[in-house]
C-alpha cells in the first residue's frame, strides 16, 4: 500500500467514512433509546477533518469540561475509540438512567460515573457493532475508561494517535435529543493499516 | 498593555516581557516553557509526540515533536535576542488521561516528558521546575518577566512553579 497519509484516506474515502459514522451513530442512538426507554432523535452526523490548531475551538474551547469515554479496539482491526459529551448532557443522561436520582450540580458521584461509563459502553459498543456488521470484520472493544476533564486534555489522547499520521483529527459529531439537545462526539481511531482493511472489506480497493 | 499569547496544540510561540504565553488543556502533551532571564525573552511549546525521527510521513510540523519543537523555539528566541547559554526551562503536562489497556497510549505522556528532558539535557538547558504525569489535564501560563509558570487543573488550586 506504500506511503499513505490520513489526508489521502479521508479525501478519497470521505463519503464512506461519513456513511460508516452515520450508521454507527444511528445504531448508538437506537441502543441509547432502548436503554433509556425513551425516543431519541438524531440529526445527520457531521464528519470533519479538524486541524490540531482548531481542535480547541471545537466543543466550546479547550477548557470546556467534558466527559470522555475511551476504549481500545482489537480483532481484525486495531485502534481505539472515544466518545465525548458535555458534562451537563452527561448529567441529563445519567439522571434518566438513574430514574431521576442523579445529584444536582457539576460534580459526579462514583455511582454516576459508573452509570456514565455504562452509557459510554453501550453507545460505543453499538457503534462498533454496526461497523463490524458492515465490514464483516471482527471488532472487539476493550472495557472503557472514563474521565472528566478539560476538552483539550481529553482530546490530546486521540490527537496524539492521529499525530503519527498527519495534522488532523477525524471527528464525527452527532447531535441527538430527547427533551434536551445533546451533542455527542465520536472519534474512531483505527491504526493506519486498519483503514485499508475497513475500506477493502467494503469492496473499495486501495491503490 | 501586556498580553497573553495563546499557543495551540502542536504549536509554539515566543514572547517578550511583560507579555506571557499560555496553552489550554494540556493532556498527554507537554508544555515546555523557556526563558532567557536577562533579556526576559520567553517561549512556550506544546508538543504532542516524543520523536520526529520515529515518524516517516507526518513530521512537517516541527512544533509537534519534543526534539524539533525545542530546537525551533530556541531558534526563534535567539532571533529576538535571547542567548542560548542563558536559557532555562520549566515543563508541565504529560498526563496519562486514561487507564486503557493500550499501553502505548497510556505511556505516551510519560514518553513525551522523557523525550523533553532528554532533549533539554542534550542542549544543556537546566530544568528549573516541573509538574508532570498524574492523570489530569493542565492549563499553563508562563511569564518571562518573573519566570513564573502558572498551572491550573480542574478541581485543584492553581499552583505556581
Amino acid at each position: 500500500m506504500g506511503e499513505m497519509s490520513l489526508e489521502q484516506v479521508s479525501q478519497n474515502y470521505y463519503d464512506i467514512l461519513k456513511e460508516i459514522g452515520n450508521i454507527g451513530a444511528g445504531n448508538a442512538m437506537t441502543a441509547l433509546s432502548q436503554m433509556l426507554q425513551c425516543k431519541v432523535d438524531m440529526k445527520v452526523p457531521q464528519v470533519r477533518l479538524v486541524p490540531f490548531s482548531d481542535v480547541g475551538a471545537m466543543m466550546g474551547g479547550e477548557e470546556q469540561i467534558m466527559v470522555g469515554v475511551y476504549l481500545g479496539v482489537e480483532g481484525d482491526i486495531t485502534g481505539s475509540m472515544m466518545f465525548l459529551i458535555e458534562t451537563a448532557c452527561a448529567k441529563h443522561l445519567i439522571n434518566k438512567m438513574m430514574m431521576g436520582m442523579a445529584s444536582e450540580g457539576d460534580g459526579f458521584s462514583e455511582m454516576e460515573l459508573s452509570a456514565m461509563k455504562e452509557v459510554g459502553n453501550i453507545i460505543t459498543g453499538a457503534y462498533l457493532n454496526s461497523l463490524s456488521t458492515l465490514t464483516n470484520l471482527k471488532i472487539y472493544p476493550s472495557p472503557p475508561d472514563l474521565t472528566v476533564d478539560m476538552a483539550g486534555a481529553i482530546l490530546s489522547v486521540p490527537a496524539i494517535e492521529f499525530g503519527t499520521l498527519g495534522d488532523n483529527l477525524l471527528l464525527i459529531q452527532s447531535q441527538f435529543y430527547d427533551e434536551v439537545e445533546i451533542d455527542g462526539y465520536f472519534i474512531l481511531i483505527p491504526d493506519l493499516e486498519s483503514y485499508s482493511k475497513i475500506l477493502t472489506s467494503l469492496g473499495i480497493p486501495m491503490e | 498593555m501586556s498580553e497573553i499569547i495563546k499557543v495551540g496544540m502542536a504549536d509554539l510561540k515566543t514572547c517578550v516581557s511583560p507579555d506571557g504565553v499560555t496553552t489550554l488543556g494540556l493532556g498527554s502533551c507537554v508544555g515546555i516553557a523557556l526563558r532567557d532571564p536577562v533579556t526576559k525573552i520567553g517561549g512556550l511549546a506544546h508538543i504532542m509526540l516524543p520523536d520526529s525521527t520515529a515518524i516517516r510521513n507526518a513530521n512537517q510540523n516541527v512544533a509537534k515533536f519534543a526534539d524539533t519543537g525545542i530546537e525551533e523555539l530556541i531558534l526563534q528566541m535567539e532571533k529576538l535576542g535571547a542567548k542560548r547559554s542563558r536559557i532555562v526551562a520549566k515543563i508541565a503536562g504529560g498526563a496519562a488521561m486514561f487507564m486503557a489497556n493500550r499501553s502505548d497510549v497510556v505511556q505516551v505522556g510519560r514518553r513525551n516528558v522523557e523525550a523533553t528532558e532528554a532533549k533539554l539535557q542534550e542542549l544543556k538547558i537546566p530544568i528549573l521546575a516541573k509538574d508532570t504525569g498524574e492523570n489530569y489535564g493542565r492549563t499553563v501560563t508562563f511569564f518571562p518577566e518573573t519566570g513564573e509558570f502558572h498551572i491550573r487543573a480542574v478541581g485543584r488550586n492553581e499552583t505556581i512553579i
